[in-house]
């Protein structure tokens, strides 16, 4: 499998976008170019799997290398363990979905795909990389595009939002190069220093030095993972972004950061993720409770949604904080599930915004009785979302529950606990809404006369919802593949 | 009997909701109906099948796991199954669910018809009867939780079946957020007991001889041993779905639903699903964790009581039977939390045969209601009366179900009222006691229901009301047969704590006590409401305040209300709100506006005016000639 092909079929299809004669033409080819991308992921999570079953218990399998700046020995190292396999299909469905979802962008419909398409571009290069330096290229490339995109095709206070998004992300990557150079000039291989993670796991830092840039890397990538106090970029970008644009910000963008934290500082200075954990559990803790809390006091539909992101991403970091494979197998599938559940409600909220062109909550209501189709999918996203069984985000919590439990110690089992009550306030704001926005009489009688859901839309949410329903039926395949992974990392 | 085949019974209702579910705008009526009732008619045949030739083996009854397939691992060791455990309390849920389930299904067909959710109806009907299935086989407790919850949310969406009226979809809200909460001490409960065994596996936790047990009670949280705390806090997952004090809150309000659905779940079956929690871990907690059976014992006690004297003053003829389910299931609870183990479990198997004739008699009474309600389009039994002319089927099928329920003999409930009573007896006289007031309450609440809507004045209706079409009153027939013959069972031989028989036999001075006292409440019920009375205003006024109090139900919704209204919404989550975008936020938009700022002082620096340099460098040059002769001066 030619990894590199995950880069350059999204590239070949934002150039190709360039040489559109009009919008017609460009989401066909953007929707058959992420088609492609979805087909190979999905492809490449056969082999995957093929390639383990067959015994090849490599910590990196597919590996590649190209060298390309000799003098500092960065190289562009490609590779994919169960966890990038797993994230690289999740980002393969999102900005898949996302196109469907943008098909009726009409406005600079060039620039909005190209821009859509270079961000996931980003996404797919950082989940492959294993050089740290041109992991932190794609990194920037996924940040920079969203900038763009919410400035020009957002709403609102759109200016004010890119910009603060833009500025909080950019400090968490001043952060990052800082923690990336730091392990750089602090590594040691045949004499040479190294940006390659595998040559970099090998060896162990000094403590001085790991209790410096691991807090550096951990914030750094946790800005973007809504790490709490720094979060409140969140809220405002999506309020303001394009539904595509919130789809795989939520879905994909946030993602990195949790990525980045469990490759980066936790693979490679684990002596200090074990010693400095507890402060950024307390962190996280609060972020889960904060965010759920948060939300009930919302009326935005999107603000609803990005504070009950903060708690679900706190839950990622929560988990991987536990340091140990259960809750970290846990973390990564609440990653995907909250993937897909968050980009399958920024959807929605887009297709609900189209029509009542609110997103208040209390100026809706009944909806369920004039769009029976979209209004289902809401609930089931809600269903997923307050982890009912048999959705994706019912494994993922209970994994992470689970696995944060297996700590003895009174620290740890105070946070779980404060972590689980989590599971109460989430039923109460997605009841809440649920019962709002869907039920009850028909509020406005402008919204008797919407058109039904089109193929689009359909296409979209479906997708999304067997993604999810798949997960939470069957993930015993998906806990297993990330959990092989994780022995290079933790053990 | 193959025993594999008991995941048909599971798998059946299933697929009717799948198909249900997707096709639900595309299926007609008629096809969508008796798909569903297709479905759970075999897994009822099967079911049967498998109860007799369970209860065919010669004693002592073995537990059997019949299918198993890993669904996740956490570790190593500890992984989640699904599969099925038949043993004797799994396979008598299987018979109580399944024939319940086609009773309801078949009367909703004619309750139902017309409707516009029809389709949508039956698919969540059959999920709802998958999720209850396949909590009660559940092999480990992790099953029984997912299965819990999609019980859980099965009832939401039914109890939300109305999703026009506010009211109902206020209540469906209400009860998964309550239930909800009870099953975050489930889920804390679940987390502890599987950290310490190992395991969710029922088999190997609830066998009391399992070093990992025993050695639970040797540690001890705030001086209580840890499997204490877990069995206690998996007890509130129990108390929550069964509506117990102080949990008990959603039951009445989930009345909103249609009625068939109050009969099948919120009677009948999903609400003892805390009884079969409790008696599944049994073994486990009466060896090792004899508190939290205390525990057991006094909420089911109080809320038997608490929830009949409630159910005296209520006037809508769903919310009186709710109470008179809590109040039932109270019973359960307190047989159960009085019970010994092998020859002292009376009170075991007295709970689970309550829980056996109770479906029977409350369905009943509750498709009774149904029939009543579909005739008059009124919930309030004060528009009722002398409706035993209008419906006389209804009228004898609901006398039977209410003498059933008031304990008179030979009919279903004396009999496991009976044994309940002789548990209670041989535990404490406080317990008996609350036991036997509470039987005189049943019956006079129970007759006072009856009365006021089958007799007392006669009024004249706007609509005339009529019976019932067959296809409703056919299930409830059964049902009331059932009422009338299910007492007859040796429950002693089939189900009890230890897997051997038990001898049972009825309790002659509490038999003449319970009945005497049932016979004394109707006689009162009798007085008050055959005929219209001032007597029951009379002593209403003469009580007062007390009157009001309970007719308000103590005011536990009004405590909830101000908790989560007043404290969590209003000064929790609104001030976090406020914190968040001006302080947290302002924290970040200050550093930006800081930045600005001292941006904006540095630029005049290099303004490029030459002037301004000048002036800049000149300004520089005596500052560090005052600083120079300051210091060396």
């Amino acid at each position: 499998m030619l990894l590199i092909a995950l880069i350059l079929v999204p590239t070949l299809t934002a150039l190709a976008i360039v040489f559109a004669k009009n919008s017609k033409q460009v989401k066909v080819m953007a929707a058959a170019g992420m088609s492609i991308q979805l087909v190979q992921s999905l492809y490449l999570l056969y082999v995957f799997l093929a390639e383990r079953a067959s015994g090849n218990t490599e910590p990196v399998v597919f590996y590649q290398r190209f060298p390309w700046y000799n003098s500092l020995n960065i190289s562009f190292d490609i590779g994919v363990d169960g966890i990038s396999v797993a994230m690289i299909v999740l980002t393969a469905i999102v900005i898949f979905t996302g196109i469907f979802a943008s098909w009726e962008v009409e406005d600079q419909y060039k620039e909005f795909f190209i821009s859509l398409i270079v961000l996931a571009t980003g996404v797919f290069g950082f989940f492959i990389s294993l050089d740290l330096f041109v992991m932190f290229l794609f990194f920037e490339l996924a940040v920079i595009p969203m900038y763009l995109l919410i400035g020009i095709w957002g709403s609102g206070k759109k200016e004010y939002s890119a910009m603060k998004l833009t500025l909080m992300l950019m400090a968490g990557s001043a952060l990052l190069v800082v923690g990336i150079l730091g392990i750089y000039f602090n590594s040691d291989s045949n004499g040479h220093h190294s940006f390659n993670i595998l040559e970099l796991a090998g060896q162990t830092f000094s403590m001085n030095m790991q209790r410096i840039f691991f807090p550096l890397t951990f914030i750094g990538f946790g800005v973007i993972g809504a790490l709490f106090p720094f979060h409140t970029w969140s809220p405002d970008g999506h309020s303001s972004a394009p539904t595509a644009v919130s789809m795989l910000h939520a879905g994909v963008l946030m993602k990195l950061g949790g990525y980045g934290c469990l490759k980066v500082a936790i693979w490679l200075m684990p002596q200090a993720a074990n010693e400095l954990a507890w402060i950024f559990l307390i962190l996280t803790s609060i972020s889960v409770i904060y965010g759920a809390l948060g939300v009930i006091a919302q009326t935005d539909l999107k603000y609803i949604n990005a504070y009950s992101s903060v708690s679900h991403c706190g839950l990622v970091l929560f988990g991987l904080l536990m340091l140990n494979k259960t809750a970290t197998t846990g973390a990564v599938i609440q990653m995907i599930s909250h993937g897909l559940m968050t980009a399958l409600f920024f959807a929605l909220i887009g297709m609900l915004y189209s029509r009542t062109h609110t997103r208040i909550v209390h100026e809706m209501g009944g909806l369920m009785k004039v769009l029976p189709f979209l209004s289902v999918c809401y609930v089931l996203a809600g269903l997923a979302s307050l982890g009912l069984p048999g959705l994706s985000g019912f494994v993922a919590e209970m994994t992470i529950f689970v696995g944060a439990f297996q700590h003895p110690d009174w620290f740890h089992r105070f946070i779980t606990i404060v972590a689980v009550s989590s599971i109460v306030v989430t039923a109460v704001y997605i009841l809440r809404v649920v019962g709002a926005l869907l039920m009850g009489p028909v509020k406005n009688d402008d919204h008797t006369k919407f058109h039904p859901a089109t193929w689009y839309e359909k296409l979209a949410t479906v997708t999304l919802i067997a993604g999810i329903v798949i997960i939470g039926i069957a993930p015993l395949w998906l806990s297993d593949m990330i959990m092989d992974s994780l022995s290079a990392i933790l053990d | 009997m193959n025993p594999t085949l008991t995941i048909f019974i599971i798998l059946l209702p299933f697929a009717a909701f799948v198909i249900n579910g997707l096709l639900s705008n595309k299926l007609p009526h008629k096809t969508a109906g008796w798909l569903a009732v297709i479905a759970i008619g075999i897994s009822t045949i099967l079911s049967w099948q498998t109860a007799v030739s369970y209860f065919l083996q010669s004693e002592p009854y073995i537990r059997q796991l019949v299918v198993n397939i890993t669904w996740l691992r956490f570790t190593e060791t500890l992984q989640v199954d699904m599969g099925i455990l038949l043993d004797p309390i799994s396979v008598m849920m299987l018979v109580v669910i399944t024939t319940v389930s086609l009773m309801v299904f078949v009367y909703s067909l004619g309750y139902m018809q017309g409707e516009k959710g029809f389709v949508r109806y039956f698919a969540f009907l059959s999920l709802f009867s998958f999720s209850m299935l396949g909590l009660v086989v559940a092999t480990n407790l992790f099953q029984m939780y997912m299965f819990w919850e999609l019980v859980g949310v099965s009832s939401y969406l039914l109890i939300g079946y109305y999703y026009n009226k506010p009211e109902a979809v206020a209540a469906a809200k209400k009860a998964f957020i309550v239930t909800r909460f009870a099953d975050f001490g489930f889920l804390v409960g679940i987390l502890i007991l599987s950290y310490y065994t190992g395991t969710f596996d029922f088999i190997t936790i609830t066998n009391p001889e399992n070093p990992a047990i025993i050695s639970m009670t040797g540690i001890s949280f705030m001086g209580i041993s840890v499997l204490t705390w877990a069995v206690v806090l998996i007890f509130m997952g129990g108390a929550g779905k069964s509506a117990m004090f102080p949990l008990h809150i959603w039951l009445p309000d989930a009345m909103e639903g249609p009625t068939p659905v109050s009969a099948l779940i919120h009677a009948a079956t999903m609400v003892v699903a805390g009884v079969f929690l409790v008696a599944r871990m049994f073994p486990v907690v009466v060896f090792h964790a004899p508190a939290a059976l205390d525990v057991v014992a006094f909420i089911g006690a109080f809320t038997l009581l608490f929830a009949a004297i409630i159910a005296c003053t209520q006037t809508d003829i769903k919310r009186i039977l709710a109470f008179s389910t809590m109040s039932q299931i109270g019973y359960m609870m307190l047989a159960l939390g009085v019970s010994g183990y092998g020859h002292e479990g009376l009170g075991f198997t007295a709970s689970m045969f309550h829980l056996f004739t109770h479906a029977f008699f409350k369905a009943l009474l509750f498709l009774g209601a149904g029939s009543i309600i579909h005739a008059l389009q009124a919930n309030d039994i004060r528009q009722m009366g002398g409706l035993r002319k209008y419906q006389p089927v209804t009228h004898i099928l609901f006398l039977i179900a209410c003498l059933a329920i008031a304990g008179i003999p030979p009919f279903a409930g004396f009999f496991s009222k009976d044994e309940i009573l002789t548990a209670a007896l041989a535990s404490h006289t406080v317990y008996f006691g609350i036991a036997t007031l509470a039987a005189a309450l049943t019956a006079f609440y129970m007759f006072r229901l009856y009365f006021l809507v089958f007799w007392n004045n006669e009024r004249t209706y706007a609509h005339t009301p009529h019976e019932s079409p067959a296809i409703m009153l056919i299930p409830m027939s059964v049902l009331a047969g059932g009422s009338v013959v299910a007492g007859f069972i040796p429950f002693g031989n089939f189900v009890t704590s230890d897997l051997k028989s038990l001898e049972t036999h009825v309790h002659l001075n509490v038999a003449v006590i319970s009945t005497a006292v049932a016979l004394a409440g109707i006689t009162i019920a009798w007085l008050f409401y055959k005929r219209k009375s001032e007597i029951p205003d009379t002593i209403a006024a003469r009580l007062g305040g007390l009157y009001q109090t309970i007719y308000r139900k103590f005011y536990i919704d009004e405590i909830y209300l101000f908790i989560t209204k007043r404290i969590i919404f209003n000064l929790v989550s609104q001030p976090l709100a406020w914190f968040d975008r001006h302080i947290i936020d302002g924290f970040m938009d200050l550093t930006a506006t800081a930045t600005n700022w001292i941006s904006a002082e540095l630029k005049e620096f290099q303004s490029g005016q030459l002037q301004k340099y000048a002036y800049i460098f000149l300004s520089g040059v005596i500052l560090i000639v005052l600083v120079v002769l300051y210091t060396y001066s």
